[in-house]
């Protein structure tokens, strides 16, 4: 490494700080601007700067490694998100950018973390995250014209349940909480894949009928879920299904009293939780007090709060840092180590950028008018964002941790897929949106076409 | 008909569906504006603590890429510094050996001293890009920045001479600006050999050569002590001191418990100010047992008499305990300073400061600024933190009887010198026997406007004012040189 790979590197820092700040001020810049058409140049701006981001950063991976292998790894890299984001834009001219922008955004770091960590599991993702983008393409047509998938919740419902059950009978159990099952060599997490079905779930079941009858075997159902996930001891996964479905229920009733005595007895459940199981007081116990026994309990909260403090606000440089001191790095301190060698600003950015996107969501969800669609984009955006929420408050020891992954970022092949299929349905419902826009002004222009007929007839009997 | 009911219901939801989005929305909007800030305040305001905690692997990725900066004395002398071994290899180097020992402490085999407390600036280096980018080029580790402390070599090497062989610890201070001047505590050993001499340091229990006495030290404080117990007096009896008379005939007995004087020596008549300048036993202890039992111990708490001190090493706790079960014989002792009562060097020095400085007690601190190689203050410290330890009046009393001392009392070998000083001499027993005493010595000068202070304890030497005094002088003189 010359003196000139030194510079470039050094000054790599600042330009990333620059390029993802930017990035996310186009981000919020989108809301001002009603439209899609006319935020167009911001798209624009945030493609470019999306792109930039990821140069600077291999630049300085190139710089401090001197390794040539990473040069073509950027070109396909590079070569895959634009071919993601203009396909979207050819087949779906309808669908949300932003939407897609962010989560290009987010894989692209997510794959140059990871692979910063570890080259073959980088690559791993890297194929994975483009396998799914195809299948992804896929979805939004698959939603828009099945419309029986609206009265399938039951179905779902029941899928997942018998899904969860088999886990909880014949479940590998790794490291206390991971979940992984193996169906011809591929390892895949059914809990990440039930999450989709549990939302689809909620959004047919609520969207049909909001009596109480209807809310209270629905409630049922979703306890169900949850209790399984407690017995399988996947907090993560207990709490975000809970979450999830509050806020849908939220939504879908418009009664408040639902929602907090939902949280109400969720509070008094996990205090029985915590009595019962000794796995959530060491985590409790980890997260009030990480230095009273580094050696155990509090050792990943412990280095993950070092890389997150030893970055500073520009970060050590990527290759720079010792992410590696984290156990399981990849995957559940995913936040961490992108704050120790991208930075407070990136790692503060990327959260902004989370937001940005789960906004968006909602946006939709507000327009959609099919009550169906609206839970379902809901739903899937709350999943998200609290996601990103346990993972990032879980690393930085502003909630206890609960070893969630960070969507789209963290290493994990099934983790991936899901968050991009989500997305993909979320693109779904815009394009029902739109549809929905579109035959209310096909309405609005027959009708007036039809009016205008019966002037004109009007005119003519009286002539 | 049917579909116009099916739109009038929707509609009718769909308002509370809304808002509720809203809600949704915004409660994650909030929940994340306050994750965000608490993870930027959190990792700034503990960014030191964590990198000095040493299960953390930063210190090892600094370490490969700065050499640990110098450390200096305030008059720009080499405390320490970092220089290459025959082999290559980084070694720490103490060019002062034995003298700063304890103080600027060491960095290899854990660390301890200064070289502790200022461990995160000396491993960060903040050159600029373009050093750090030729040190690059030429293969050499970023020079780390350095600390320049509030130590004087020419005090810290008086007082580490005037102690010469016996066991001690010496602290000498600006009163006003709470800058520590020098620290000596021996025996000692020298940080250049550590490697060589670890284990047997380690093993030995008699000698504990890595203990700062000066911090970590509890000695009974002797006739030191009188100091608080005058401070108690004055409080319950203000200006009735004055009416105060004793007449000391060597002893002095009260309900079968008798207290000597130092050596038997009888004071005759004494009032208040001249008890306290002969350091007579007797005469407070006569006092002691007119003391209210509450009303002392609140004074004793008010002294940090079992609390942390405002220090930022370690250090051990003081202990004098007046409670209303104290029995007559205990209040006694605690009087002049025997029986249980315990305290450091630093404790004693940091009241004496105070009395020294009006009443108000300044944060002792020994950084005074972290520099970078390229010479850009990057860190200065000050000390904005202040204590009203008593009242300007009680110090203004505590003075003149400290000067006393030395005009007509235990400490006249500090008499007419260029300077004026003031201060109190201990001779504290530690054994039953009455032959064994360490000989204290804590002061201040010049007694007009104070500006140093000076404490002293030498362990098993005799009387405070034959043993201690003479290293006071001797530091007072180089000070006033």
């Amino acid at each position: 490494m010359g003196i000139l790979d030194f510079y470039l590197s050094e000054i790599a820092k600042y330009v990333i700080g620059g390029c993802i700040l930017a990035y996310t001020f186009f981000s919020f810049l989108v809301f001002v601007y009603k439209g899609e058409k006319r935020r167009g140049w911001i798209y624009g701006f945030q493609t470019a700067f999306l792109f930039l981001t990821q140069f600077a950063c291999f630049i300085q991976i190139i710089a401090k490694t001197g390794s040539k292998r990473y040069l073509l790894l950027l070109a396909i890299q590079t070569l895959v998100i634009l071919t993601t984001i203009s396909l979207y834009k050819m087949i779906y001219p309808d669908g949300n950018r932003l939407i897609i922008h962010n989560m290009c955004f987010m894989l692209m770091v997510g794959m140059l973390v990871i692979t910063r960590v570890s080259y073959w599991k980088g690559i791993k993702q890297f194929m994975i995250a483009s396998v799914s983008i195809v299948i992804a393409l896929l979805i939004p047509e698959i939603i828009f014209r099945l419309e029986i998938l609206e009265k399938m919740g039951y179905v779902f419902a029941a899928a997942g349940l018998i899904l969860l059950t088999v886990l909880l009978v014949y479940g590998t159990v790794t490291n206390g909480s991971k979940i992984n099952f193996r169906i011809a060599g591929i390892s895949f997490m059914p809990t990440e894949v039930v999450k989709l079905f549990f939302v689809f779930f909620a959004a047919s079941v609520l969207s049909m009928k909001t009596n109480f009858k209807n809310v209270a075997i629905c409630s049922v159902l979703a306890a169900a879920h949850v209790i399984i996930l407690v017995l399988l001891k996947d907090l993560g996964s207990a709490l975000i299904y809970f979450v999830v479905y509050m806020c849908i229920l939220l939504v879908a009733t418009g009664n408040p009293l639902y929602f907090i005595s939902g949280f109400a007895f969720g509070g008094l459940a996990s205090v029985v939780a915590y009595k019962l199981f000794p796995h959530i007081q060491v985590r409790v116990a980890a997260f009030i007090n990480p230095w009273a026994d580094i050696e155990t309990g509090g050792y990943q909260i412990a280095q993950s709060l070092f890389a997150i403090s030893g970055g500073g606000l520009f970060g050590l440089g990527l290759y720079g840092g010792n992410p590696t001191s984290i156990p399981y790095v990849e995957e559940d301190f995913i936040f961490a180590a992108i704050s120790e060698e991208l930075g407070i600003i990136f790692a503060c950015c990327l959260l902004a950028i989370c937001i940005s996107t789960f906004v968006m969501v909602l946006r939709e969800a507000y327009k959609i008018k099919n009550d169906f669609g609206r839970l379902l984009c809901l739903g899937f955006g709350v999943t998200y964002i609290f996601q990103v929420f346990l993972t990032a408050g879980g690393n930085s020891k502003f909630i206890p941790l609960t070893g969630v992954t960070l969507p789209l970022v963290s290493y994990g092949g099934t983790s991936v897929l899901v968050s991009i299929v989500m997305f993909a349905f979320i693109e779904g419902e815009c394009l029902v949106r739109s549809d929905e826009r579109y035959q209310d002004y096909l309405e609005k222009k027959k009708e007036a076409a039809y009016r205008n007929k019966a002037v004109n007839n009007g005119q003519r009997k009286s002539d | 008909m049917d579909k116009e009911n099916q739109t009038e219901k929707n509609s009718k939801t769909t308002n509370k569906n809304l808002y509720s989005i809203v809600f949704i929305g915004s409660a994650f909007i909030v929940l994340f504006a306050v994750m965000i800030s608490y993870i930027c305040v959190f990792s700034f305001s503990n960014k030191q603590e964590m990198m000095d905690n040493s299960y953390n692997t930063h210190q090892a990725l600094l370490k490969k890429q700065n050499s640990r900066g110098s450390i200096y004395s305030s008059d720009g002398k080499i405390l320490a510094r970092t220089v290459k071994d025959d082999k290559g290899e980084e070694v720490r180097e103490y060019p002062y050996e034995k003298v700063f020992a304890h103080i600027v402490g060491f960095s290899s085999h854990g660390r301890s001293g200064i070289e502790d407390m200022a461990n995160y600036y000396l491993i960060n280096s903040n050159i600029s890009i373009n050093s750090k980018a030729n040190a690059y080029e030429n293969e050499e580790k970023f020079p780390g920045d350095s600390l320049y402390t509030t130590l004087d070599t020419r005090l810290q090497e008086t007082a580490y001479e005037a102690l010469s062989a016996h066991k001690g610890a010496v602290i000498v201070s600006n009163v006003k600006t709470g800058e520590i001047l020098a620290m000596v505590s021996k025996p000692d050993f020298d940080p250049n050999n550590l490697d060589k001499e670890w284990v047997s340091m380690t093993t030995d229990e008699d000698n504990t050569q890595l203990l700062n006495r000066a911090t970590q030290g509890l000695y009974p404080p002797g006739s030191t002590f009188k100091i608080v117990t005058a401070l108690e007096y004055f409080r319950e009896n203000g200006d009735n001191y004055k009416n105060y008379h004793f007449s000391c005939n060597g002893r002095f007995t009260y309900e079968g418990n008798t207290i000597n004087c130092f050596h038997g020596e009888s004071h005759g008549s004494v009032d208040f100010p001249l008890s306290f300048a002969k350091s007579c036993n007797s005469s407070f202890a006569n006092m002691a047992i007119t003391l209210d039992r509450n009303s002392f111990n609140s004074t004793l708490s008010g002294l940090m008499f079992g609390s942390e001190l405002p220090w930022d090493m370690n250090h051990k706790k003081s202990s004098a305990i007046c409670n209303e079960g104290l029995s007559d014989n205990d209040i006694m002792q605690l009087g002049i300073g025997q029986g249980k009562t315990t305290v450091t060097p630093l404790h004693m020095h940091l009241i004496t400061s105070a009395i020294a400085n009006g009443g108000s007690l300044v944060k002792p601190r020994v950084m005074d600024r972290v520099v970078s190689d390229e010479g850009k203050v990057i860190k200065s410290f000050y000390e904005d933190e202040t204590k009203q330890l008593i009242t300007s009046e009680e110090a203004e009393f505590l003075r003149d009887l400290m000067h006393e001392v030395v005009e007509k009392g235990t400490a006249s070998k500090l008499k007419g010198l260029s300077y004026t000083a003031a201060g109190k001499t201990g001779s504290a027993e530690f054994k039953d026997s009455t032959s064994d005493s360490h000989a204290w010595f804590t002061g201040f000068a010049p007694y007009e406007d104070p500006e140093i202070a000076v404490t002293i304890i030498v362990e098993n030497a005799g009387s405070g004012g034959e043993f201690a005094v003479p290293i006071a002088k001797r530091i007072f003189d180089k000070y006033f040189s």
